[in-house]
């Protein structure tokens, strides 16, 4: 399993990345979308102060691009962990019992639904990620697990956090 | 060209309709005498089509928004037909059970739309369970009150603040169940760019956005036997109060007004057209004197606290432009604390001045710390036009019956140019009134100025005054100001007067003002003032006597010291957002020099990124990461001399890469040898050595 896209730059050089960005997008206000793509690959996720900052760039009022920002659950406005898990909860999915995966996942991390904040994992509740026929599906940063189980999902946490734990 | 069809009309339940320009279907049955109802329509605002409330049945094309489908020649249209009906019933339904239905405490009961459409459409039950999710109510602004459980995401807001005003302080935010309209990441509406005008809670159908209140604050002063309590009338006030007492928009109370401000208790009753007078003495002399020089034109008026808040945050190049006379509710509350003490006899401490406006930004106005001197504020409460008919209502007082009677002298004698200052042009007319027999040292033949009046938003007028010829500019709306003030700051247009009023057609159309159903309000409001102009018996500030006393007493010359220092002030840039700031070196070392540059819009454009970047550059270099902090700041409230940049102590302004560099070098040196390059607070980049 590979570790989040985020760029492993110095804040100096995510500045001057996040410049080159709106700098390639023209500044135009029609291109929001894709420069906050973008400036959430370069810090995984958006900060609140650089979302500022490129409305002032754009000429776009804040609570615009906060609204644009909030309304898309692929930009995430809370730093992430290392590794995304994100959980098919579609129409598909659903019914293949996706809701025991995710009770399992947050036993897993020892964590709550209403607490669900992890350093290293987050886990996020997706609407459908276009692979049905393998359904429930669980897909770990880029890579994809179909035919979910509770038990193996809860491996998989397993895995990541003792591959973590031996890095230390 | 497509050849017209025969008859030009569509069928409405089988009645013939004619078409006669309507933009949409809405308009046209508006029209042949329907009332559809809608929550998200307005005639002046862009058609977004969410309420599904103003649904219809074509023929063949089955059921449509008639808000956002344009009329065609032969549709056959049905308004109620019994799925219809249904849906609509449903649609409120469905609102109801995620709203917070406490309709008999609610500010905007029995003018609240939901309430009037759920009646008129005959929900007599909710079918659903209540699934309202309760948010917290957000009073932090002292202008506007957000209750987000009483929202219908109609958008009406959100629209008005960035088409009409060109704002945007509050826009949707989330999605689903969870959408909701917010303020820039959810911060309260007190601490972000709202500039208070309030065209939020006029278009708000419900109790979602409402003026905030501050009548408990004004009931307590009145029952304290210690306090003298004077109260100050805005002139738009005059020709809206009827509104809340079942009277036609524009009719003239002010006889009754004064009534019930001294039922209601008040030891003073006074115009603040006596201070719109006032005004024009100042504002009107500055005028002649930049006009004379030729210097800092156009003058921008400054009454507007809307306007003003705008321009601090989004020109503030321009702030020099602006008058810098106090508005009039300013020097009003200046002047009565500096007078009545002597005149009354009684101490300072004892009087409370209460200002009733049109207006929801003089709340904010009058709580500007510009305007409270030793914890006394000029004006200590301002209540809204709503809130004294709320007052005059709670009090058993029977409005419409009342005998006029009239305002206390001295500071209840206007003439008709300080009450025009109601009206959208209002200003103008009464400076070109004041201004043409100064100059010219003749009395005017007639004292109208018709050419400044209308309708429109942006209006411009060229007169001619002894030879010499005035621009003028006359805006309502702060989107058609950002038009005038983009022209000015490119230097694309000459006027000599700009006036500035953020609320459509000035302050008859204010926030303050009872909200009205009726299409023509603001226009029937607009003639009230003109004709309580027409009735008065003098028509140009100068005449006023009182005023002149005023100055012959105690004020010395039009635009002297005294009156420099009680009626003039001056605004600064100002922020739109609490700074935050972009943090880029955080390390452990122990003591770090702070480097802050700013990214506010001003700085932004003046190349503040490439300072930034230029520092940034130059610290991992020399691998600076554990001696300084560098942050990318919003706004220091210096636009004029950015970009800023602040190290340490020192502030460098107009900065460029090599200064900001060397200043960032110096500083070092010094922590280094224990000592900071600024003795003194430095704020020119020329100064150091």
């Amino acid at each position: 399993m590979q570790a989040a896209t985020e760029t492993h730059a110095t804040p100096a050089e995510k500045f001057a990345n996040v410049c080159s960005i709106l700098e390639k997008h023209g500044r135009h206000p029609a291109r929001l979308i894709p420069i906050l793509q973008a400036v959430q690959e370069e810090y995984g996720y958006l900060p609140e102060e650089v979302l500022a900052y490129v409305g002032v760039a754009l000429d776009v009022p804040a609570a615009r691009v906060y609204g644009v920002a909030t309304f898309y659950a692929h930009f995430a406005l809370e730093p992430r962990g290392k590794y995304i898990v994100r959980l098919c909860n579609g129409t598909a999915c659903h019914v293949k019992k996706s809701i025991p995966i995710l009770d399992a996942l947050y036993r897993a991390l020892g964590v709550t639904e209403k607490k669900p904040k992890h350093e290293l994992i987050t886990i996020e509740i997706v609407a459908c990620l276009g692979a049905c026929g393998l359904a429930p599906v669980l897909v770990i940063n880029e890579d994809v697990y179909g035919q979910m189980t509770p038990a193996r999902a809860a491996k998989l946490i397993d895995e990541i956090l003792e591959k973590e734990a031996a890095l230390v | 060209m497509t050849k017209k069809p025969v008859e030009n009309t569509v069928s409405i339940n089988g009645r013939p309709v004619a078409i006669e320009g309507e933009r949409n279907l809405l308009e046209i049955i508006r029209k042949a005498g329907i009332d559809l109802p809608t929550f998200c329509y307005h005639s002046d605002l862009s058609v977004y089509g969410a309420c599904r409330l103003c649904l219809v049945e074509i023929e063949g094309r089955g059921i449509v928004g008639s808000c956002s489908t344009p009329p065609e020649p032969g549709m056959k249209i049905k308004t109620h037909t019994e799925e219809i009906r249904e849906i609509r019933k449903i649609s409120v339904e469905l609102l109801l059970a995620n709203h917070d239905n406490n309709c008999p405490t609610c500010y905007k009961s029995n003018n609240c739309q939901l309430q009037r459409i759920a009646r008129q459409l005959g929900v007599e039950s909710i079918r659903f369970g209540q699934v309202l999710d309760r948010k917290p109510v957000d009073t932090s602004s002292p202008s506007v009150t957000r209750d987000p459980n009483k929202c219908v995401l109609c958008g009406d807001c959100v629209r008005v603040c960035s088409e009409i005003q060109e704002v945007g302080a509050i826009d949707f935010a989330h999605r689903g169940h969870q959408a909701s309209v917010l303020p820039a990441f959810g911060k309260d509406l007190g601490e972000v760019e709202c500039v208070n005008c309030g065209q939020c809670t006029v278009v708000c159908p419900t109790g979602a956005l409402t003026p905030r209140s501050e009548m408990e604050e004004v009931w307590k002063d009145l029952m304290n036997p210690d306090l003298c309590v004077v109260v100050c009338v805005a002139p738009a006030v005059r020709v809206g109060l009827g509104e809340s007492f079942e009277m036609d928009p524009g009719t003239i109370t002010t006889g009754q007004m004064a009534a019930s401000l001294k039922m209601l208790g008040f030891d003073q009753v006074y115009d603040t057209s006596f201070a719109a007078d006032l005004t024009i003495f100042e504002e009107g002399s500055e005028f002649l004197q930049r006009k004379a020089k030729g210097e800092k034109l156009p003058q921008f008026t400054s009454c507007c606290p809307g306007w003003v808040k705008f321009t601090e945050q989004y020109y503030p190049e321009l702030l020099e432009k602006l008058s810098t006379c106090k508005s009039p509710q300013q020097m009003f509350g200046a002047l009565l604390k500096d007078r009545l003490p002597e005149m009354l006899g009684i101490a300072k401490e004892k009087i409370r001045i209460v200002s009733v406006m049109p207006c929801t930004a003089k709340k904010y106005e009058a709580k500007r710390p510009e305007f409270i001197h030793d914890g006394i504020a000029d004006v200590d409460h301002v209540i809204t036009t709503q809130e004294l008919a709320r007052m005059i209502k709670a009090a058993g007082i029977l409005f419409s019956d009342l005998t006029p009677e009239s305002f206390d002298m001295p500071f209840g004698f206007a003439t008709g140019a300080g009450v025009l200052f109601g009206n959208s042009g209002g200003v103008t007319e009464a400076v070109l009134r004041f201004a043409a027999e100064k100059v010219t040292g003749k009395q005017l033949q007639s004292f109208e100025f018709k050419q400044v009046r209308g309708e429109s938003g942006l209006r411009e007028a060229a007169i001619t005054i002894d030879g010499v010829q005035l621009k003028l500019a006359v805006v309502s709306g702060l989107k058609n100001a950002k038009t005038v003030a983009e022209q000015v700051r490119k230097g694309t247009c000459e006027y000599d007067i700009v006036e500035v009023m953020a609320c459509p057609q000035g302050c008859i159309g204010g926030a303050g003002q009872p909200v009205s159903r009726n299409p023509h309000a603001k226009k029937m409001r607009t003639k009230g003032i003109y004709d309580a102009d027409k009735m008065m018996p003098l028509h140009k500030s100068q005449e006023n006597i009182f005023v002149a006393d005023c100055y012959a007493k105690f004020l010395g010359d039009v635009g002297g010291d005294k009156a420099h220092h009680l009626l003039h002030t001056h605004y600064q840039s100002r922020r739109r957002l609490p700074d935050e700031g972009i943090a880029f070196f955080s390390g452990n070392g122990g003591q770090r020099l702070k480097v802050d540059v700013c990214l506010g819009t001003n700085c932004f454009i003046k190349g503040a990124q490439d300072v930034l970047n230029g520092l940034l550059g130059h610290a991992e270099e020399h691998k600076y990461e554990n001696m300084v902090d560098i942050r990318a700041s919003f706004c220091f409230e210096q636009c004029e001399e950015g970009p800023t940049v602040k190290i340490g102590a020192v502030t460098l302004n107009h900065a460029t890469v090599d200064t900001a560099v060397q200043a960032l070098s110096r500083e070092l040196e010094h922590q280094l040898s224990g000592e900071s390059a600024a003795k003194d607070e430095c704020t020119s980049c020329s100064g150091c050595k």
